[in-house]
């Protein structure tokens, strides 16, 4: 079991189909031309003895060429965040040593330097005349080999690095993909970054359904708008803030429909989705599939999806319970189980509150030098805080370990900003718990208005009294023009929490 | 026969065909394309061996098969003329439900 056989079949399938575009450089591989890249790259990994490979460069075709030439030369292929800074980029270079590094050129010489680091550029990586000898033999098959190793954002600590098997990509892709079900002409428009599971999840699944990829290297919506036209692109995934942002673009522009008829679905996760993006997309984008994706870097990307159906008759419902569907992240996939626990272990029944639990052959639940956090029974404490509804819709309430306690209760923050955002005056809301010395933690909510609204803290201390507890009334509330979000469209709680620290002292 | 193993890749005897193993719960079962025993990807096929006309439906790239007690899963990843069998009983085609692109 290898990635590499997800691309042996695709190549051997359908060749000549172009398999993957740069939609900023323009240039394409087809699915043979990119399976016999893979052939000569994994050759100059063994060359090199290096026993990972390292990738940190913007989305291009190096990205899909070094999963698969990694895959088959057996070293873990480890993307890594160009975002960060170069303290932060060496300290887990040095984590992966020794390393076969491709990055943008600019960066060979400050990284090349370090110990046990090969560095190429990304051109050099790409070129045929620099990369002349293919590998011996085919890739191995031992299903417990380590496919990739993923750095998760780390919102606090150091970053761990989440071992992803090849049995977990595989069992992940043979679950949710049909082989070869992509039409001819299909096109999906990847944007999220190659370091993030959506983007390695979005590699495998559009090789093994056969579509066309073009890459979007750095969001923005009037290029993602651009790109969607030129290449009459069918499907894509975006993060709820790139929505928000298309979305905003449409509008000002004037138009009453994104006048993208090729678009079939539009796939988003990542993040919470607020209710007035995905209605206002919904109405912009008319023939548009929409489903919400949940998943984990640790689960090798998706486990829930709400689907298109689903997303219409929530649209279409007259009751509350029917129209709040649509905040959910849907059912499990085929294969995954999912369970709601309390502090104790225990099950939860539908519509309690806990944390999220989940098991399958994708799941992973494992750290390199901290080994694997999955109980004997196979189940993965995702440290992601919900409830799920009598049909096994599945709700998220923010991370487990964002719940406020305040006076020895349990409160979570989803559920008041849930309450919050009910308020015709309010655009955006964060909720967190500050030191109290009264009640160990208080209530705090970082509050956004609407264009031209202006906000009534007791009207919002009011609504929040008559729908919850008195024990849920924010006790500071404060106005912010706008929420931080990280580039993948996670609320960054820690930043509204410091803010507040930093205030009250 | 090799044996049957998570992961592990066996081709077919007597026509093109090539499967991965899914899940194996025995790995002591004849697995069978065209009615003869699977060999090693590197191995070298019978002499003189066709496919066995009850044993003809063939395998089709990306499809995958199970015996009736599940206790065999494979994935054909290169299409044949043969069908797979398992100790002489002919495997099926399982269904796969068809999601939402979500990636």
């Amino acid at each position: 079991m290898n990635v590499m056989m997800l691309l042996e079949m695709a190549s051997g399938a359908f060749p000549d189909r172009p398999a993957f575009t740069d939609g900023e450089r323009g240039l394409t591989y087809t699915y043979s031309e990119l399976f016999e890249a893979a052939r000569l790259r994994a050759g100059s990994i063994a060359d090199q003895g290096s026993s990972r490979m390292a990738k940190l460069d913007v989305s291009n075709l190096g990205t899909p060429l070094g999963l698969f030439a990694s895959a088959w030369a057996g070293v873990p292929y480890v993307p890594l965040n160009y975002r960060l800074t170069d303290e932060e980029i060496a300290a887990l270079l040095k984590r992966v040593t020794p390393a076969y590094l491709v990055t943008s050129s600019d960066r060979v010489d400050a990284f090349g330097g370090l110990d046990g680091v090969h560095a190429v550029s990304t051109d050099a990586f790409l070129d045929p005349a620099q990369n002349p000898a293919p590998v011996a033999g085919e890739w191995a098959m031992d299903p417990d080999e380590i496919a990739v190793l993923l750095f998760t954002s780390g919102t606090t600590g150091e970053p761990k690095a989440a071992v992803l098997r090849h049995k977990h990509l595989v069992s992940y892709i043979l679950g949710s993909v049909e082989f070869a079900s992509a039409p001819e002409d299909d096109a999906s428009l990847v944007c999220v970054p190659p370091y993030h599971i959506a983007g390695i999840a979005a590699i495998m699944s559009s090789v093994y359904s056969g579509r066309h990829v073009i890459q979007l290297p750095n969001f923005n919506a009037e290029r993602w708008i651009e790109l969607a036209r030129q290449h009459k692109v069918t499907t894509a995934f975006v993060v709820p803030t790139m929505l928000a942002r298309i979305v905003e673009t449409l509008e000002a522009q004037g138009v009453a429909q994104a006048d993208m008829p090729y678009l079939n679905s539009l796939a988003y996760g990542g993040g919470k989705m607020p209710l007035s993006v995905i209605e206002k997309a919904m109405t912009l984008f008319p023939t548009t599939d929409f489903s919400n994706a949940y998943g984990l870097t640790e689960t090798s990307s998706t486990i829930c999806v709400l689907g298109p159906d689903a997303h219409r008759e929530a649209v279409a419902s007259t009751t509350e319970a029917g129209r709040r569907r649509l905040v959910s992240v849907g059912q499990a996939l085929p294969g995954v189980e999912i369970e709601i626990r309390d502090d104790e272990g225990r099950v939860l029944s539908a519509g309690e509150r806990g944390e999220i639990y989940v098991r399958g052959e994708q799941v992973s639940g494992e750290y390199e030098g901290k080994g694997s956090v999955v109980d004997a029974d196979g189940w993965f404490p995702t440290r992601d805080a919900g409830s799920m509804d009598d049909e096994g819709y599945l709700f998220l309430e923010g991370r487990a370990d964002d719940v406020i306690v305040r006076g020895g209760e349990n409160l979570s923050p989803g559920e008041i900003e849930d309450v919050l955002l009910t308020h015709p005056a309010v655009a955006d809301v964060a909720v967190v718990g500050v030191p109290d010395e009264q009640w160990g933690e208080a209530v705090a909510a970082a509050v956004v208005a609407k264009a031209g609204a202006s906000i009534d803290e007791q009207q919002l201390k009011d609504l929040v009294q008559s729908q919850l507890r008195s024990s849920r009334v924010p006790a500071h509330m404060k106005v912010w023009d706008e929420l931080p979000y990280n580039e993948t469209g996670k609320l960054l709680r820690r930043v509204v929490k410091a803010a507040f620290v930093e205030q009250l002292q | 026969m090799p044996t049957l193993k998570t992961g592990g890749r066996l081709k077919s005897a007597v026509c093109a065909g090539e499967i991965m193993v899914v899940s194996a719960s025995d790995a002591d079962v004849e697995l069978t394309c065209g009615g003869v025993a699977m060999i090693d990807p590197n191995g070298a096929g019978e002499a003189g061996a066709e496919v066995h006309p009850e044993h003809a439906v063939g395998i089709a790239m990306g499809k995958r098969y199970i015996t009736e007690d599940e206790s065999l899963e494979v994935l054909c990843v290169k299409a044949g003329d043969g069908s797979l069998a398992v100790n002489g009983a002919l495997m099926l085609q399982k269904d796969t439900k068809q999601l939402p692109k979500t990636d």
